[in-house]
């Protein structure tokens, strides 16, 4: 039986196989389920991905869902490595997985604070990287340096460039 | 952090308060600007928040929007004191989506490059570590030796710190005539002086009570929190992606994987120390076994385009596995490339390890972890 | 500016006092050490084993702003950073001089399209001595730590309006 199979009869057939990633397997989970797969793949002895390498949040610009977060799971004891996807819209929510790995808490909060995806059950989900009150997401395509973050002098430079535009 | 619940432990006939302590973002011991909230209760710590980003650079978003060869200078300011490694999981990220055949001559300078500068790396540890602990000397000593592998760097790159050394199919520059006698010389003594370290160090009965017992980090938890290089071998786990994941040319040296029994600083320190024993080895083995040939493939393209898809390039840098994850769409510049920091996520396992020690021993095992900031906040 | 500073009009007793301020002062800078980022490892290269900062009397790094006189901000000042930064040159004692060392702390460096980076040190401190590179080579911070010390010999007590 493949991975792929056994998965599926597990959690049905919500999940899918994908092949862009380059030497390892990848597989696309329903978002609601993330965490039923997670400790499905810790804990069974046949798999055994014990270790969360990377948890990265990716924009995918005008693609629906717009959001995509990315599990990089190593398995110490049999040397693989996979990767689990989930996609979700803007506003919808992740299920945290960080009671499976511990690791996961703060590659959550740094996927929150650069690209706005919310994990709901995360302890403490705040930023992590920018100061507390900084408007919008960095990591977003679409994003640009509001006003209230930038240095008083940046503001007079983009006034003075905006007003030679003006004329 | 929740403080007012929990009512303050009685100690005999005294009261202790609860009190909240920050230390940093300007603090001799934090290797930067880290900046740690402790509660503690006199003078044991019962929770430590490490918060980061003071030295948040953007270096992801500036990623999107260069092209793949133009973030090669930048990967050198991710990790600054090991900037080879970065160099090279980066380009190991790239060369996967490629698919291009590096030559076996750039091979074997990639290793001897990555083993000089996890040398480097652990002496400037080793210094700041003890320094840390209030011994001044073996950062001098560390710096010592750090000077001749820098040496050696410049002759081949030019650059002391910040090298922009590695190419996508190969390094940017072959090793000039003065190298191969110039690293052979400085591993020839090198054996010496790390026993000269260990002299001042290993037996030392006041490092013994500064680090023995102080820190410890059970198995279950190292790979809960995923820690990984030194770290996770202190704690008893054999895991070096050198090894394990094995990429280049290293399933071709023969060296051993040092691991620690308890993971508690001493295992760190002493992890290192025997690392850099280790990477002696194989650079003796790779000094007299490099090969003739070209440095890089023929016929690259000038611009880089690689294949949409995604890919992960790690390598085992000096302060664990350090990764870069592309996501490409066929473009001249990735799409996302997400950066996976050994401190970062070394850092995130501090709280498992402060619990009920005190604050001078805070300051020991933050130096055990070998924190770069420019790594944890990137 | 000190307790005594432009209080004095120009006179020889002056000129004569300035002389044992400024050679007083220019050789015993003790530099306040404040790593930032990469440039700090050139910083402690420097006052290491081969560079050897304290042929010039200023190897005593001190780890608080109150014990210091010269601030050399070595790395890249963040949006998140530079309130401390301002709040940690306000703590230094008076007559206090500031070093910006490399490209990130002067202009940005390679990080000036980042969203989170104040590109300009100089709008935050006051700034002495600016030591351009990426990062600069011991020597070139050896150089301007000297460049500072001709500095301080031209001060005067006298009011300069």
């Amino acid at each position: 039986m493949s991975m792929l199979e056994i998965l599926r009869s597990k959690f049905g057939e919500g999940v899918e196989e994908l092949a862009d990633f380059v030497g390892h397997k990848t597989f696309l989970v329903p978002p609601r389920i993330v965490r039923e797969v997670s400790s499905f793949l810790r804990n069974e002895q046949v798999f055994g991905f014990d270790y969360l390498t990377c948890l990265s949040g990716i924009d995918r610009g005008k693609e629906e869902p717009r959001f995509e977060v990315s599990y990089l799971l190593s398995s110490l004891t049999r040397r693989e490595m996979i990767q689990l996807k989930v996609r979700v819209n803007d506003g919808e929510a992740v299920p945290s997985v960080c009671d499976i790995w511990r690791t996961a808490d703060w590659h959550e909060r740094e996927a929150f604070d650069l690209l706005g995806i919310v994990f709901s059950g995360h302890p403490n989900l705040k930023r992590i990287l920018l100061p507390e009150g900084w408007t919008g997401h960095p990591l977003r395509k679409d994003y640009v340096v509001a006003e209230a973050d930038k240095e008083p002098w940046e503001r007079e430079e983009s006034a003075r460039e905006s007003n030679e535009h003006g004329k | 952090m929740n403080t007012e619940n929990s009512p303050p432990a009685n100690r005999g006939l005294l009261e202790v308060e609860r009190l909240y302590l920050n230390m940093g973002p300007q603090h001799p011991s934090t290797h930067g600007v880290l900046r740690i909230g402790l509660v503690i209760e006199g003078e044991r710590i019962v929770d430590a928040e490490p918060d980061v980003g003071y030295l948040h650079r953007s270096i992801e978003k500036i990623a999107e929007k260069r092209t793949y060869l133009q973030f090669i200078p930048l990967t050198d300011r991710l990790d600054y004191v090991a900037a080879m490694s970065n160099n090279f999981a980066y380009v190991l990220a790239v060369e996967s989506l490629l698919e291009i055949e590096v030559p076996r001559r750039a091979q074997y300078i990639r290793v001897i490059m990555a083993e000089l500068q996890r040398i480097a790396s652990h002496l400037v540890w080793m210094g700041a570590f003890t320094n840390d602990l209030g011994a001044a000397t073996p950062l001098l000593y560390g710096f010592r030796e750090r000077e001749d592998i820098l040496d050696l760097y410049e002759m081949t790159c030019g650059a002391r710190l910040t090298y922009n050394y590695y190419r996508f199919g190969g390094v940017s520059r072959d090793i000039p005539t003065g190298f191969v006698p110039g690293a052979k010389k400085f591993i020839s003594g090198f054996w010496k002086k790390v026993d000269e370290y260990e002299e001042l160090l290993t037996e030392n009965e006041i490092f013994l009570k500064r680090t023995k017992g102080v820190g410890v980090l059970s198995r279950e938890d190292a790979i809960s929190y995923a820690v990984s290089g030194p770290m996770l071998r202190a704690s008893g786990v054999k895991w070096d992606l050198r090894k394990d994941r094995p990429y280049s040319v290293y399933p071709e040296f023969a060296f051993d994987v040092p691991t620690g029994e308890t993971g508690d600083c001493w295992d760190r320190y002493k992890v290192r120390i025997e690392e850099m024993r280790q990477s002696r080895r194989i650079l003796e083995q790779a000094l007299d076994g490099i090969p003739e040939g070209e440095i890089l493939p023929p016929k690259l393209p000038r611009t880089i385009r690689p294949k949409k898809g995604e890919a992960y390039g790690s390598v085992e840098a000096p302060r664990g596995e350090l990764g870069f994850y592309v996501v490409s769409d066929g473009g001249t510049n990735p799409v996302r490339l997400k950066i996976r920091p050994p401190c970062f996520v070394n850092l995130g396992s501090l709280a498992a390890m402060v619990h009920n020690c005190l604050i001078a021993d805070l300051v020991a095992i933050l130096g055990s972890i070998d924190i770069v900031l420019g790594e944890v906040d990137r | 500016m000190g307790i005594i500073e432009n209080r004095f009009r120009p006179n020889i007793v002056i000129t004569t006092l300035d002389k044992v301020f400024n050679w007083s002062r220019k050789n015993s800078l003790w530099p306040f050490s404040f790593g930032l980022a990469c440039c700090a490892i050139e910083m402690m290269a420097t006052a290491a084993s081969r560079y050897d900062l304290a042929r010039f009397g200023m190897e005593v790094f001190r780890p608080s702003p109150r014990q210091a006189d010269l601030m050399i901000i070595a790395g890249t000042v963040t949006k998140k950073m530079a309130p401390r930064v301002r709040l940690l040159y306000e703590q230094m004692a008076e007559k206090k001089y500031v070093i910006a060392m490399g490209a990130c702390t002067i202009s940005g460096g390679p990080f000036q399209d980042a969203y989170s980076v104040v590109r300009r040190v100089d709008e935050v401190v006051p700034v002495d001595v600016y030591i351009p590179g990426c990062p600069p080579r011991p020597e070139a911070l050896i150089e301007g730590l000297l460049e500072l010390r001709r500095k301080i010999e031209k001060e005067t007590l006298a009011r300069t309006d």
